[in-house]
């Protein structure tokens, strides 16, 4: 991997910037390799590159129906955070965000990681007793916390609509300091280049249509490029876990959704923060392009159809005027979808399926981005030892029988 | 944007309704009789099909009543409208 410098910058700029070398190989697919990664997204892309680097397992294949990072990591609406009011997810979480804070130098590639701050209002007083309850609970589990009364939230976001007289007034909000956005194109990217550096092959355009079983256990998978043999196989797909699980005759928790985002025209600069809000429910931060970057619930029925309708967006948009009357003459650019899926108790599925050899990452719902790296980090654990990290002990598919729930509907500082 | 038909009111715009999830989901007899994987799977598991989808809408805005929906869970389209206690009617549907 050639690595990214101001040396490499000016000797590049010398010869007109035409000969960077791409970010990773595009490979024919091996017939078999120990690890067979299904989605390369974002936590499959960093999956394949913890397995790679930390457990120093490298014949591994990522395999991407469409392109790569181009379903929801490519959608979301990239805010980072940890603020979870559970023990599990709080230590998940939190993993994940000290890995953000050093992965932009790990990989040698600009995550554009903006600690900027977020804020989770409260507008009435359940909202201000979940939220000061939530900070307590944060700050027990060594995450950083804040509360600010309304004045401070004035103070922290000016533009902010704080008026007693509005219908949902702003009571206070939760603050953490260490979150915040990061671009979610180069994470993928990043991962990508740094897994295909320690021999990951990243197959593109190659969709699984089955997965072999033999006595019990996964031998490979079916492709649109044929069949490649596989040691495990370790499903990471977002919106079609479900699709996937069911190839193998397992049936999953997890319904598929579309969740809805968009964004305005671009600005100059004016929200330097991460504001979300469950009880008039929208979240928007402001990108580096200028765009305020929007998002809210998600459509109530299932879908794979990657679109929702539109009186969800407009929800939102009648959330985002109340909160910043200020914005309420500007026009949005666009808005899309991205399949997620949403488990019983909003908390991801990471661990082994109840056939040999097969692995799930998924059930991440309405905020995966997040967690991309500890989610990988993790995966790559369970994978390469064949047992969860204690950091994911909690979050098998058998809690779902076991009635070990993570519990955390209501309690993610946002709305499911 | 969904234009759902009624049963009882005719066509009516999404607004009105809400999504009640996957139907034909029988609630056990017996719990007690039952292996813990089991209840899990009457509680928790779901199809989520990529295709046809057999769904409870109610017209929460309307006559409030429950009804059944085939749905094409890609297209959006929806292919029936049965009520509850019917069984699902065979439909053609294209992608």
């Amino acid at each position: 991997m050639k690595r990214y410098s101001i040396f490499a910058l000016l000797s590049h700029a010398i010869s007109g910037h035409q000969r960077w070398p791409r970010l990773w190989r595009d490979p024919d697919p091996k017939p078999r390799y120990k690890v067979v990664i299904v989605g390369a997204g974002g936590h499959g892309l960093a999956t394949a590159y913890y397995l790679a680097r930390e457990h120093g397992i490298t014949d591994v294949a990522v395999l991407e129906k469409g392109w790569l990072g181009g379903g929801n990591t490519g959608r979301n609406t990239t805010i980072i955070r940890s603020n979870y009011l559970t023990d599990d997810s709080a230590a998940l979480y939190e993993h994940s965000l000290k890995l953000w804070e050093g992965l932009t130098a790990e990989l040698n590639f600009n995550l554009m990681l903006s600690q900027r701050g977020v804020l989770n209002l409260a507008h009435t007083l359940h909202d201000v007793r979940e939220g000061v309850r939530r900070v307590n609970a944060n700050r027990l589990n060594g995450i950083d916390a804040e509360w600010l009364d309304t004045a401070q939230v004035k103070a922290f976001c000016p533009i902010l609509n704080v008026d007693p007289g509005a219908r949902y007034p702003v009571l206070g909000a939760t603050l953490q300091r260490r979150g915040g956005v990061a671009r979610h194109d180069a994470v993928a990217w990043g991962f990508a280049r740094a897994a295909d550096a320690r021999g990951v092959d990243i197959i593109q355009n190659c969709e699984v249509t089955a997965i072999r079983r033999e006595g019990g256990r996964v031998v490979g998978v079916d492709t649109t490029r044929g069949f490649i043999g596989a040691g495990k196989v370790a499903i990471v797909a977002a919106g079609h876990n479900s699709v996937l699980a069911a190839m193998a005759g397992v049936r999953l928790p997890i319904e598929s959704h579309p969740l809805q985002a968009l964004v305005s025209e671009p600005v100059k600069p004016i929200l330097d923060c991460v504001v979300m809000s469950n009880t008039v429910h929208v979240y928007v931060s402001q990108s580096d392009k200028g765009e305020l970057v929007l998002g809210a619930g998600i459509d109530g029925f299932n879908s794979y159809g990657q679109r929702g309708s539109f009186h969800v967006i407009e929800g939102q948009m009648a959330a985002l005027v109340e909160l910043f009357p200020i914005f309420s003459r500007m026009r949005m650019m666009r808005s899309w979808g991205g399949i997620v899926d949403v488990c019983p108790d909003a908390s991801p599925i990471i661990g082994k399926l109840p056939v040999e050899g097969l692995y799930l990452n998924g059930g991440w719902g309405t905020g995966g981005f997040k967690a991309t790296p500890g989610s990988g980090w993790v995966f790559a654990y369970t994978i390469a030892r064949g047992e969860p990290h204690p950091l994911n002990a909690a979050f098998g598919l058998e809690r779902f029988t076991s009635g070990g729930l993570i519990d955390e509907h209501g309690a993610a500082a946002v709305a499911h | 944007m969904l234009l759902i038909s009624c049963p009882w009111c005719g066509p009516r715009d999404e607004v009105e309704f809400r999504c009640g999830g996957e139907a034909h989901i029988v609630r056990p007899k017996d719990p007690d009789a039952l292996l813990d994987s089991e209840w899990a799977d009457y509680l928790f598991m779901r199809t989520n099909p990529k295709g046809v989808h057999r769904e409870r809408w109610v017209h929460a805005q309307g006559c409030h009543r429950w009804f059944n929906v085939l749905r094409h869970t890609v297209t959006h389209q929806i292919l029936a409208v049965y009520r509850i206690g019917e069984a699902p009617p065979e439909v053609e549907h294209h992608r």
